[in-house]
């Protein structure tokens, strides 16, 4: 499979074409997504019109810039004009967005082809793409375990060799998770670096949209174009995009990295032996590894769990059977309400937006959100004091290898310590990646994560480049 | 009124005004009433998945405004999400300002020289409009209901008394005083009929100088009138409730326009559990001095300078007086008063005839031009007009426009020379021999017998002040 730099090096040169490169990737989605269940809807009338005019733009002498021709695959929770959009989720049965997500509107500005709409856990609640209403996906690497979640479609679009980028969303590891599951390079970028306007919200205070690819310079190369400034959202960093994939290869000499302890005690062993490798790795390439605990964040479990329900509560208010989506109907509004959603909503959603609910309710609202809250900021301040000491940081993205399909269904909070390793950074804002270094159970993918400061992305991609290399993949 | 027995009601006014923006207060979509239904909408407003909300700064400009012309602290603030289910709410949460609005801590001074303390006022979205069909015409039981998103998100302000007003009366001259300061502002066209402004009014009662006692809110009140009534009604409703040995329940109320009372709409038990949070979707609110500045140096003289100026030049008003100059001040004439002054006419004449005559057609008032205005003045005053005519060329300025003096031949009000009117009042003097001896003998009241048949005579065209000189000179 060719990454997409090279597919749009040679799209814009004439060896290939975009039409050539998204038959590729519609056959291998003709033939293995009927197994692994990573598209709910292709698209294939709008790629091809799409295709088509890429090339013959080329055929025009023009600029159809950096990602020209190449096969994107989208969450199914990123807004496309004219596109059945659904969260995972009955209850946006029908439901076709008049508008475009902005980085919809920006992939395709560079020239990348979007190809359909990828599964989810439903509403992008969970760990394993198992919560999905339209069926799980299974992980490409071993059909028997799950890709990882909530992003398990667009990972397993790329590791089935399907498209060579992605997009996911990440609100406490649901890009990094399945990225490490599927034995791929996640990014979950700084908060405010890619707008959000057009991402069904989870939890806006910390939802991000990034790349998933197979090497690190192709995440570099699509948030390049992700990023930047959104009037369109407020929450956006009014700063322009940074330059990314020239510094791919500046390497670590110099550098500080915390390896912290927090990030990866309680992980299999396979998993803690790959993260002390990978420190291995980066000080053969010149960077100081330091040994660190961050007690705080052992706090930031518990609080995501109030936090992220707590805004879901009321960002998934407005599916209530008015505007769009699915209506039961019922004798008045009210029942119509009820009837819309509790048909609608699966188990985790419903079970979520209880927490939620609990959690802002009066006489609650201090010992829960108020509290977790206050965790929010002690983890901020902690991220803070840890990068006036390094430059970077260093843990396990998850505590395993893929699990099997059921293995932690049964138990929500067995899930939930999925994603230990991830929530913190999204609790603080910072950016953090996830990349494969070494193997662990049943030979699956092992994958260690690069945590940094607000906009450190440069420096991540950096770090990663030296582990990508000292792994085997030059 | 006064309430019986030694109570004494207490009451503070929420007050809600829609902002004159050209776009709602999160998107782009026009702000503007009486479109056809669902027509000024978009994703943002709609609240469709995926849609993120950008605050519109001329909102925040006309908040300010209203915070500094109410003497409010601006400081930095927040939005939050108000959390309820409803079908005319997009989002089924609305964004407001909950802990820490822009305005706080201000204050209005009323035309009687009393206070009331303005707790706060902070922006927030409005509602869209239901339409029920069948049934009660309320939602509970309606065959079905119709949403009207139009005026969902646009932008309002919300100010909160303290619970200073005592009486019905002080709360209507606060409405009143309030909508004036809003029209200034430019933040409201002040239309209560078009929902513009809308009213709650928490009411309750004590024994003067006890302890506040329970308070019911009455929803919704849309004009001056009814505020004023439901106070009153509330009020005695819950003097008899105590009287009879009930206990008053706080609880939220609705005014009846048509029965002329209240009723229980939801008790405090029932009353909803709004969850509010700070939106995550939205930065805090923080106008720098230089924004504020902008502005301050922008803000016009509010009603209450503006009334003073006028009274001013009366001298001692009387009440028909003090009516007028608030309409002149309420419909922004004032600078027709000022000029006629300026010009070295009758400050009351003026008044008078901007309170009447060009209020009368106040939605031509653009056609009047103030040098019109005043020439017309002039003329009325040196007698070259009379009283009637001079409200005919006024009219017809405002109809039309033009020049006063052409108006004034092209209609024939030519004024009778004085030789002229001297031979008619003889004439009169000569056939009414004895009315004349009355008047000679001091009955001033035939001074209007014979103004009126000198009307008759000139058809309109006489002075009545000229035709009272040349009756003294004959006397």
């Amino acid at each position: 499979m060719k990454s997409a730099m090279q597919i749009a090096a040679d799209v814009r040169s004439g060896v290939s074409s975009a039409s050539a490169e998204l038959e590729r990737t519609l056959a291998v989605v003709e033939q293995r997504n009927a197994e692994l269940n990573v598209f709910l809807y292709v698209d294939v009338d709008g790629a091809r019109a799409a295709a088509s005019v890429i090339d013959s733009r080329i055929a025009r002498g023009e600029n159809v810039g950096a990602l020209a021709g190449v096969p994107i695959a989208i969450k199914d929770n990123l807004c496309q004009v004219g596109i059945p959009t659904t969260c995972s989720s009955k209850i946006l049965e029908g439901w076709r967005p008049p508008y475009n997500a902005t980085v919809l509107d920006k992939v395709i500005a560079a020239g990348a082809v979007p190809v359909g709409k990828t599964n989810l856990d439903e509403f992008a609640m969970g760990s394993s793409t198992e919560n999905s209403a339209f069926g799980p996906t299974r992980n490409p690497l071993d059909p028997s375990r799950v890709p990882g979640g909530s992003s398990g479609g667009s990972a397993a679009a790329v590791a089935a060799d399907m498209t060579s980028i992605s997009l996911g969303s990440d609100t406490g590891g649901s890009i990094r998770q399945p990225a490490a599951l599927c034995g791929l390079v996640g990014v979950k970028p700084t908060y405010g670096l890619v707008s959000r306007y057009g991402l069904i919200a989870f939890a806006s205070s910390l939802d991000q949209i990034g790349p998933f690819s197979k090497t690190v310079t192709d995440s570099a190369l699509l948030l390049e174009v992700l990023a930047g400034h959104d009037p369109k959202d407020s929450t956006s960093l009014p700063e322009a995009a940074p330059s990314l994939v020239v510094h791919v290869d500046d390497g670590v000499a110099g550098k500080r990295i915390g390896l912290v302890r927090e990030l990866y005690q309680g992980a299999d062993d396979s998993v803690v032996a790959s993260v002390h490798a990978a420190a291995q790795a980066l000080r053969a390439a010149g960077a100081e590894i330091v040994e660190m605990s961050i007690p705080e964040l052992g706090l930031t479990l518990s609080a995501y769990y109030l936090i992220a329900p707590a805004e879901a509560s009321s960002n998934l208010a407005r599916f209530d059977g008015v505007r769009y989506g699915l209506r039961v109907k019922a004798d008045d509004v009210t029942a119509m309400m009820e009837a819309t959603r509790t048909a609608g909503f699966g188990a985790e959603v419903k079970r979520r937006i209880m927490l939620g609910t609990y959690a802002l309710s009066a006489g609650y609202y201090d010992a829960y959100y108020g509290q977790a809250l206050k965790v929010r900021t002690l983890t901020i301040d902690a991220f803070a004091r840890a990068y006036q000491q390094v430059d970077l940081l260093l843990g396990a993205t998850t505590p395993s290898v893929a699990f099997a399909f059921g293995d932690k269904t049964a138990d929500p909070m067995a899930m939930y310590l999925n994603d230990v390793f991830t929530i913190p950074t999204n609790l603080a804002g910072d950016p953090a990646l996830s990349v494969p270094f070494g193997t662990g159970e049943g030979n699956l993918p092992v994958g260690v994560q690069l945590l940094g400061p607000g906009r450190s992305e440069a420096q991540l991609f950096a770090a990663a480049r030296v582990l990508e290399i000292a792994d085997g993949r030059p | 009124m006064t309430l019986p027995n030694g109570w004494e009601m207490v009451v503070g006014l929420e007050v809600h005004t829609e902002l004159l923006t050209k776009s709602k207060l999160f998107c782009g979509c026009a702000n503007h009433f009486g479109a056809e239904p669902n027509t000024n909408i978009c994703p943002v407003c709609l609240g469709l998945p995926g849609s993120l909300p950008v605050l519109n700064r001329e909102a925040v400009d006309f908040a300010m405004r209203i915070g500094m012309a109410l003497h409010c602290t601006i400081a930095p603030s927040t939005f939050h999400r108000k959390n309820y289910f409803y079908p005319d709410q997009s989002k089924d949460y609305q964004i407001s300002q909950y802990d820490l609005p822009i305005n706080s801590g201000g204050y209005l001074d009323l035309p009687d020289g009393s206070r009331v303390t303005i707790e706060r006022a902070h922006m927030e979205e409005d509602t869209g409009k239901s339409t029920h069909l069948g049934g009660s015409g309320r939602l509970a039981g309606a065959d079905s209901s119709l949403v009207d998103y139009n005026r969902c998100g646009v932008p309002l302000v919300e100010i909160v008394s303290g619970p200073d007003i005592r009486s019905s009366a002080q709360a209507r001259a606060y409405a009143g005083e309030l909508r004036g300061i809003l029209i200034a502002t430019g933040a409201s066209d002040g239309r209560l009929e078009e929902g513009s402004m809308r009213f709650d009014a928490n009411v309750s009662i004590r024994k003067s100088g006890a302890p506040f006692g329970t308070r019911c809110e009455i929803k919704n009140l849309n004009s001056l009138r009814s505020l004023q009534r439901a106070i009153e009604y509330e009020a005695l409703r819950q003097v008899e409730l105590i009287e009879e040995g009930g206990v008053v329940r706080q609880e939220t109320r609705h005014w009846d326009e048509n029965l002329g009372e209240t009723s229980t709409l939801r008790v405090k038990e029932d009353a909803d559990d709004y969850r509010y949070f700070r939106d995550p979707d939205l930065v805090d609110l923080a106008p720098d001095q230089a924004w504020q500045d902008r502005v301050r140096a922008a803000l016009p003289p509010m009603p209450a300078e503006r009334r003073g100026l006028v009274v001013a030049l009366l001298g001692e008003p009387s009440e028909a007086q003090l009516d007028a100059v608030e309409v002149v001040i309420d419909l922004g004439l004032e600078k027709y008063v000022h000029a006629v002054v300026d010009a070295g006419s009758d400050a009351a004449l003026a008044v008078a005839r901007a309170a009447n005559e060009i209020a009368a057609d106040v939605d031509h008032v653009d056609n009047l031009s103030v040098e019109a205005f005043v020439t017309t003045l002039t003329m009325e005053q040196r007698g070259e007009l009379s009283a009637t005519q001079a409200k005919t060329v006024l009219a017809e300025l405002l109809a039309h426009g033009g020049d006063p003096r052409a108006i004034a031949a092209d209609k024939g009000f030519e004024q009778l020379s004085a030789d002229s009117l001297g031979a008619t009042v003889a004439t009169l003097i000569a056939s009414n021999p004895d009315e004349w001896t009355r008047y000679r003998d001091g009955d001033e009241k035939l001074a209007q017998f014979f103004i009126g048949q000198v009307m008759k005579l000139t058809k309109g065209q006489a002075n009545g002040k000229a035709v009272i000189a040349e009756l003294q000179a004959r006397r």
